[in-house]
């Protein structure tokens, strides 16, 4: 397949030669992708015609259910997006060395996912047409616009860590690669903005580099707890909660971590990168799973067992369904198969290998986004007046297929926006040392464990 | 198709000049073009007293001419009113001729009425009553807090009204109402009353993607008249009427607010969720009615 590579494209070292020959060549597999999530892109743009054309009558959702698997896919991407936080924020500042290479991976899903959040709700509007409203009649008030202004802030301080992490790399690959076409060229140019490794210019980004990296923190907390808002500012039951903050964030760390593992596996098989993403990254993701799954854990228990034990009224009902009810089910696997069976299977190191990881990752997120799902849907359908009269649709909640194929094509939306990104960039450092002035500190790589 | 419309709105504004409160009105227009016309003619008489001739076929039929304000108007309260609704529970029956009244007026399908009925039980030992649920215009309204365009808004007056030419569809007020008073429009309103101008007071014409609720019907009062459900009412279950001058009234009987809330324990529902209502409920004691599943059925 990579029949391009080799002719007349010189590399200075084999690690360039690693990370950057993808760049250049385009094997047959990337273009079935990419145009496999296309299609499933197309599909759902053809479901939001049908929507924008009879309205939301289309969905499963009515006057009860009014907030459906839009709203919770939101909340998911979302959470999706705090693991780009964690990685250059967390991980960095407390110098974990063995996470850098991980870094631009989760920068580049952190933006990906906060952009298809933004479009999956303005999906999930009445009338998108009027979406301006919220800047040309905002009431600072409401948890909307705050979830507005931070949404915004979060993706430009994504975009722009994202951006000052691969610029030296832009500026590598304007001055390396030449068997490219000529768009290409006149790209990295320009997005290289005349970098040129100059001190100067890399004491600026250093410095920039930190202060984002500390802002990115705050921002990171505030967008979950913000969108969490959403919902503990109403009285509905298993929302009128003050655990609900945390209890986001907390779920959004341990979902961004197996999208990590999920990402990082097939980065290193179909780019392969086996020597710079090792069994040892595996191992240490893994680690960190079992980290943040249990602190998620400690939240979930916290926000079930008040109202368990108390059983109080509707918040009882709420309770009823999810534990023993038509949503059983779900909880269940959600609790288990999603948090409780991962972080004992862990705790095991043959666990923490790439593929039994990687299986475990899929649980774990699988089960993010049905926790979202029983988030969201069944606090709705306990009001506190009874619901009487009405049709047999408006008692249930069905999602239709215009909404799965819309959701799925916000997944395929993010795979492409990540695949197109690692296309056009290297997704690891290049440079193998770190570009510092002051010289006493490590190399960017990290010693392979195994 | 549309320039058609435009003719029947110009024509309805005329009419709204030269007459304000007839079911049979004459238009300007016609009486031009029945000069040349051998049709068969009526004589009217216009609200201002002049006798006039017109050709029958150009007579048209209308409904009530009074509209509601338009929407920046409408944001407006009617100055020195606070209005305020009062529900006997004692005397409701299910008759259902509120939400029927109502329904027509707003222009509503039968599944998703602005007004509910609802069969409440307090608890296991007591027997169930009607309740009659409209919005409650609350004093600190969950629904205009969270409304990030302030296409929900709360006025001078005690209402709460929807602005659907500024609702973004975001249904954050439905999720914030706990007393689940929100519609939404699903898809298209259906047929007819689509020709008018919009006012947030009438909830006219309905709007695709946008919330709508109870008004409290600010047209009609702004006339002197009352919400459509209270006349509609047969029993007289509910009373309406201006906090400021301590009354309410049915339509039959008119009484002061203060005493009739004394004397029959009126109460607020959930008053603990602190969002002040402005509709007290009696308690359903001293029945006129025993309580019946019957009607219920025999509409759904």
């Amino acid at each position: 397949m990579k029949k391009e590579i080799g002719t007349g494209q010189a590399f200075k070292t084999t690690r360039e030669k690693d990370l950057l020959s993808h760049l250049i060549s385009t094997s047959s597999k990337y273009k079935l992708w990419i145009a496999f999530l296309l299609l499933i892109i197309l599909f759902g743009m053809f479901a939001y015609y049908r929507q924008v054309k009879y309205g939301l009558i289309v969905t499963g959702m009515r006057d009860f259910t009014s907030w459906g698997i839009y709203i919770s896919n939101f909340v998911f991407l979302v959470a999706i997006s705090l693991v780009g936080s964690l990685f250059s924020s967390i991980l960095k500042l407390n110098k974990n060395e063995w996470a850098k290479p991980l870094i631009r991976v989760s920068e580049i899903i952190a933006v990906a996912a906060i952009i298809c959040a933004s479009i999956i709700i303005i999906i999930d509007m009445g009338r998108p047409d009027r979406f301006f409203y919220v800047i040309t009649h905002f009431r600072i008030q409401s948890p909307i616009i705050w979830d507005v202004i931070i949404i915004s802030t979060y993706l430009v301080i994504s975009i722009l860590l994202l951006y000052i992490s691969i610029l030296p790399d832009i500026a590598l690959c304007r001055d390396r690669l030449t068997e490219i076409p000529n768009w290409k060229k006149r790209f990295y140019r320009i997005m290289a903005i005349n970098w040129v490794n100059h001190p100067k210019q890399v004491a600026i980004l250093q410095k920039v580099s930190k202060i984002l990296s500390v802002a990115v923190l705050p921002v990171a907390f505030a967008i979950h707890t913000v969108t969490s808002w959403l919902f503990a500012t109403t009285w509905r039951p298993g929302w009128d909660s003050t655990n609900l903050g945390p209890y986001f964030v907390s779920g959004a760390f341990m979902a961004g971590a197996a999208i990590i593992v999920i990402a990082m596996y097939f980065i290193r098989n179909q780019l392969k990168l086996k020597s710079y993403i090792t069994e040892g990254h595996f191992n240490n993701m893994g680690k960190l799973l079992v980290l943040l799954s249990l602190v998620y854990l400690y939240f979930n228990i916290n926000e079930y067992l008040g109202p368990a034990f108390k059983m109080v009224g509707v918040e009882g009902e709420h309770i009823t369904e999810l534990f023993a009810g038509k949503y059983s089910l779900l909880y269940w696997f959600v609790q288990l198969g999603g948090l409780v069976f991962p972080i004992i299977l862990l705790l095991f190191r043959k666990m923490r290998k790439p593929l039994p990881l990687l299986i475990i990752s899929f649980f774990v997120i699988l089960g993010a986004w049905v926790k979202r799902f029983l988030i969201v849907i069944p606090s709705l359908q306990h009001p506190y007046l009874p619901i009487q009269d009405v049709e047999e649709s408006y008692l249930h909640y069905v999602p239709t297929w215009e909404e799965w194929a819309i959701t799925l094509s916000s997944f395929a939306g993010l795979l492409l926006i990540v695949t197109i990104l690692i296309k056009l960039f290297p997704v690891l450092p290049v440079q193998e040392k770190e570009l510092v002035i002051n010289t006493d500190s490590n190399p960017l790589i990290i010693k392979n464990e195994s | 198709m549309s320039s058609k419309k435009i003719n029947c709105d110009s024509r309805r504004n005329f009419l709204k000049n030269i007459s304000t409160g007839g079911l049979l009105a004459v238009s300007g227009l016609s009486l031009l073009s029945c000069r040349n016309s051998s049709e068969e003619k009526t004589t009217l008489l216009t609200t201002d007293g002049k006798l006039v001739q017109v050709s029958k076929s150009e007579i048209e039929e209308m409904e009530h001419l009074h509209q509601g304000a338009p929407p920046k108007e409408a944001r407006e309260g009617i100055p020195g009113k606070k209005f305020v609704m009062v529900v006997d529970l004692s005397k409701c029956k299910n008759a259902r001729k509120c939400v029927e009244a109502c329904d027509t007026h707003h222009n509503l399908t039968p599944d998703r009425p602005y007004i509910k009925v609802l069969k409440m039980k307090d608890n296991e030992k007591s027997s169930p009553y009607w309740m009659v649920k409209p919005c409650f215009h609350c004093d600190n309204p969950p629904c205009v807090k969270v409304c990030p365009v302030g296409a929900t808004f709360k006025r001078s007056d005690g209402i709460v009204l929807v602005d659907n030419e500024r609702c973004i569809g975001c249904r954050f007020c439905m999720a914030a109402c706990p007393y689940s008073a929100r519609v939404f429009n699903w898809k298209a309103p259906p047929e007819g009353k689509l020709d008018l101008p919009y006012s947030p007071e009438t909830s006219l014409p309905s709007k695709i993607g946008t919330v709508a609720k109870c008004d409290f019907c600010p047209d009609m009062i702004r006339n002197g008249d009352l919400p459509h459900c209270v006349p509609a009412c047969p029993n007289g279950v509910i009373y309406f009427g201006n906090e400021l001058d301590d009354t309410v009234t049915n339509g039959e009987e008119t009484l002061r607010l203060s005493t009739l809330l004394k004397e029959k324990a009126g109460y607020r529902y959930m008053e603990e969720l602190g969002t002040k209502p402005r509709l007290y409920y009696l308690p359903p004691v001293d029945r006129m009615f025993p309580f019946e599943e019957t009607n219920q059925e025999s509409q759904s």
